[in-house]
């Protein structure tokens, strides 16, 4: 009898929509990286001690940063958290942010293409969230501006996390434990009893907890702050080869966030099978961009295999080997792309390929990694941890060239 | 007659034997670090200039110097003297050849090389490796040095405010000579440079650069200044390459605009070189034959040039119709606003168009390339003495309202740019913490590691006590795991995260 209580309570505790025992309290401190300033976290970093030229956060090793987001309170923070990775969010329930944005991938998901509700195999790969905060536009093609309107694009993607705006605050505004929540995030919009859960509400929390994934401290950083031994020989090598002018990584990679946030056309190819990708070309309806994508950041790059914007490099050497196969040598017949000027022929040597790759390990850091949480106010499990089943889709496992 | 001229051959080449035969025992260069500097030069006349201008000097900062020299030697690697180098360490590299890649990610170094009797120290890259000298701190200088047979850049800089980049000989380097990107206030001077598949002289994305009596030739481009602001292109030598002086914006790169550039008292001679550009670069769509080009550059300034034999025309304006290999960025403007040109001596330009050149010719009715022309036709620019030349485009310039810019003696800062630590609010310590301490400590709740309030519990007046345990940390607690040591943190940053630490009160 005491037993099959037990079990009770275990369901009941698990069900949808019921509140747990304990309420969540928000953390009230900020999360690493950040220090508590009249109510808002502010980012902190030696980076900050450096000039950068017109602001721009492009230059060096110690240049400083480009122009980041932050000044949410540590309680927005945690309340993002807690919806970070809330399948609650998605149409049916059986996906979350973090299904594709996996704290243990690199906030991606190992897979080329990724997969949303309904097993969709979704045309390109799910960018990391490090570093987000420094970022002025989202999505590979570039087509959003905050990350407020970024979240849009997934969260109402009926291939993506199927959900709707309508159903959103039906959701929210109908669990008691989140309104809770939101009431301790956003204190001054709940005075009143009858207050309601936003959708600014529910975007600015999100935002929150994305903005506080800061990536700075890797081996790579050490060196860069004046710490010589942090890189081995070999490591040093190919940092030297990344900011060549042959191999010209470092010319939109470019320290210190190893990106220069800019459109490029370099003409990787599509996996197997799968129809060029005119990417920037459609949002800006610019022919010449045909074929643009995002120059993404560099750092925790070894976390997210496969590469490139539909995952067609398995590897960090495929990718790198890329570059020195010759300009525009993996563009489609037919198509004519502008390929950016820095694409040539480096004729980089085997070794040196090794050499880039021993150098961009070193761009790994996950010291400020935020906690899963083990339990979410709407009771859900999480499921980021399960499974994606998606037939044949490209999982990085194999050499694809 | 002709007796006597190979007697008198004889005798001068027995008196040169000798020469070379007594100097072939030289004197050991001795380095010479001036303990203070020299007497300024003084004439009644100079004192009524600097009284007149209010100037006192032009570029006459240095690289800070601690007095620290080390020597490098035939034989031994310039680089395993950067690694000692502390900043303020003159390195001084004696004649030989030293077949490597220089970097330089310190603060206020030195590389200098000695020249004996017209000997160099040569950086020779054999044609396999990439580059010579790379440097990304501030306050580098690279001076003296003979680079050869390098496939990538000479001499280039990512970030590094305050660089001065003198007195080098390269000769065939691959893309770029001389290339400081991204950084403020620097000097490029007195170089002499050739062979290059780009540009000998390449400012990219940069503020306050002069370059100034340099020698380029044999280049795609001769000098390039690109995305950057004020910078000051001075009494250079600038001959037989593609184009010769070139002031641009490329799209698509993180810095958009180029503006403030004088371009003054140069030779612009006889750039018509064949264009051997790499395929795709912005450059390889340089007509050969274009003495200066500017393109979508706003308030350039053109003075007192000599620009003469140039066979496609003297001075090109123009928007980004010469760069069809690159995608639209909305974000660079196209136009070449306000154009100034003044007095130039322009003569024997536009005598044999290149095909693009002609092709637009044609489109007015020209077979013969012009001294300047404006392929926009902008309606902001001003032009002086517009007679003497044979322009196209230039309708609508109006007479420049001033006659010339001898009240901007240089576009580098008086004082070296300080860094950004001396602002405030650059505490090493609170950003220590918060950035690097923060991910295992936080105030009062645990985390990886125990919490800053039970470490201030325990060191109380101690901040060297945390310094001293961070940089090589011991396995103290059984319910902590061990601390990763903190000895990347230099001694004074993890003295002050120490003292930050024990202060804090939430």
């Amino acid at each position: 009898m005491f037993r099959v209580l037990i079990l009770l309570t275990c369901l009941l505790a698990n069900a949808p929509g019921l509140a747990v025992e304990h309420a969540i309290v928000l953390n009230a401190d900020c999360p690493p990286g950040f220090e508590l300033s009249s109510g808002h976290c502010e980012l902190r970093s030696l980076y900050q001690m450096y000039p950068s030229l017109q602001e721009a956060g492009v230059g060096g090793l110690k240049t400083g940063l480009p122009e980041w987001r932050d000044g949410f309170s540590p309680e927005q923070t945690d309340l993002g958290r807690y919806l970070f990775f809330d399948p609650v969010l998605s149409g049916d329930g059986s996906v979350s942010c973090a299904s594709c944005h996996h704290p243990d991938q690199g906030f991606a998901d190992g897979l080329g293409q990724s997969v949303g509700i309904d097993d969709s195999v979704l045309p390109r790969s799910a960018p990391t969230l490090w570093n987000v905060a420094f970022l002025k536009s989202f999505f590979w093609d570039g087509r959003a501006s905050s990350l407020e309107e970024q979240m849009q694009g997934p969260l109402y993607d009926a291939h993506e996390m199927g959900s709707n705006p309508q159903l959103l605050l039906k959701t929210f505004n109908g669990i008691p434990a989140y309104q809770q929540l939101f009431a301790q995030a956003f204190p001054n919009d709940f005075i009143d009893s009858g207050s309601q859960v936003r959708l600014d509400h529910i975007y600015a929390a999100i935002t929150a907890f994305q903005v506080s994934l800061i990536s700075l401290n890797s081996r790579y950083d050490q060196y860069a702050h004046g710490y010589a031994d942090a890189l081995s020989g070999p490591e040093k090598e190919g940092l030297n080869i990344f900011r060549s002018f042959v191999a010209r990584c470092a010319e939109c990679h470019t320290p210190p966030l190893f990106t220069n946030q800019q459109l490029a056309v370099i003409g990787t190819p599509e996996p197997e099978g799968m129809p060029f990708d005119a990417g920037a070309q459609v949002p800006m309806e610019e022919p010449s961009q045909r074929g643009g994508f995002k120059v993404p950041s560099l750092r925790n790059i070894a976390l997210t295999a496969p590469y490139m914007h539909s995952g067609r490099f398995a590897s960090l050497r495929e990718a790198a080997a890329f570059y020195t196969g010759g300009r525009g040598h993996a563009v489609p017949k037919g198509e004519e792309l502008k390929i950016h000027w820095h694409i040539w022929e480096p004729n980089l040597t085997d070794e040196e390929l090794d050499r880039l790759v021993d150098f961009l390990m070193t761009l790994t850091d996950e010291s400020f990694k935020p906690e899963q949480p083990s339990r979410l106010p709407s009771g859900m499990r999480p499921v980021h941890n399960n499974v994606a089943d998606a037939g044949g889709i490209i999982d990085g496992a194999s050499n694809h060239e | 007659m002709n007796k006597i001229a190979a007697i008198a051959g004889a005798v001068v080449l027995l008196a040169g034997g000798y020469y070379l035969g007594t100097a072939n025992q030289p004197e050991p260069t001795v380095i010479k670090v001036p303990a203070a500097p020299k007497a300024e030069f003084a004439s009644d006349g100079a004192a009524e200039v600097i009284a007149a201008s209010g100037a006192f000097s032009v570029r006459a900062w240095e690289t800070p110097t601690s007095g620290q020299v080390i020597i490098v030697k035939d034989g031994e690697s310039i680089q395993d003297a950067v690694a000692k180098a502390e900043p303020g360490t003159l390195i001084k590299v004696m004649p030989g050849t030293y077949k490597e890649t220089v970097y330089i990610d310190k603060d206020n170094i030195t590389l200098s090389g000695v020249i004996e009797q017209g000997r160099y120290p040569v950086m020779e890259g054999e044609g396999v490796r990439n580059d010579a000298v790379l440097y990304s701190g501030n306050g580098v200088t690279v001076e003296n040095l003979y680079i050869t047979h390098y496939k990538g850049n000479a001499i280039m800089g990512q970030a590094g405010n305050n660089f001065i980049i003198r007195n080098n000989y390269i000769v065939d380097t691959g893309v770029y000579g001389i290339f400081p990107q991204l950084g403020k206030n620097g000097i490029v001077a007195h170089n002499i440079i050739s062979g290059i598949e780009d540009a000998a002289i390449y400012v990219g994305m940069s503020d306050n650069v002069d370059v100034v009596y340099n020698q380029v030739f044999e280049s795609v481009a001769g000098i390039e200044i690109e995305n950057s602001r004020a910078a000051l292109v001075e009494g250079n030598y600038v001959y037989n390459n593609t184009g010769g002086i070139l002031a641009f914006i490329t799209p698509g790169l993180p810095i958009k605009t180029c503006s403030d550039v004088i371009i003054r008292n140069n030779f612009v001679v006889n750039n018509n070189h064949e264009n051997f550009a790499i395929p795709g670069s912005l450059v390889s769509n340089i007509p050969s034959g274009t003495g200066m080009l500017i393109m979508a550059c706003d308030d350039v300034v053109v003075e007192q040039n000599i620009v003469t034999g140039n066979d496609s025309v003297g001075i090109l304006f123009t928007d980004f119709s010469l760069a069809t290999s690159a995608s639209v960025d909305p974000d660079s403007e196209p136009n070449p606003n306000r154009p100034k040109i003044l007095n130039n001596i322009m003569q024997d330009n536009g005598n044999n168009p290149a095909p693009l050149v002609r092709a637009f010719l044609a489109t007015k009715l020209e077979t013969r390339g012009p001294d300047v022309a404006d392929t926009v036709g902008m309606d902001d620019g001003c032009i002086l003495n517009p007679e003497r030349f044979r322009t196209i485009g230039l309708d609508k310039y109006s007479e420049c309202a001033f006659s010339d810019t001898k009240n901007v003696l240089t576009y580098t800062l008086p004082e070296p740019v300080a860094p950004r630590t001396e602002e405030s609010n650059m505490d090493s310590g609170k950003l220590a913490y918060y950035g690097v301490c923060a991910g295992c400590h936080a105030y009062n709740s645990r985390m990886i590691g125990p919490p800053t309030q039970i470490i201030q519990a325990l060191y109380m007046d101690n901040p060297e006590g945390i310094a001293a345990y961070a940089a090589k940390p011991v396995k103290k607690r059984d319910d902590y795991p061990e601390m990763p040591p903190q000895g990347h943190l230099d001694e004074e940053t993890r003295l002050a995260a120490a003292k930050f630490m024990l202060k804090l009160s939430k």
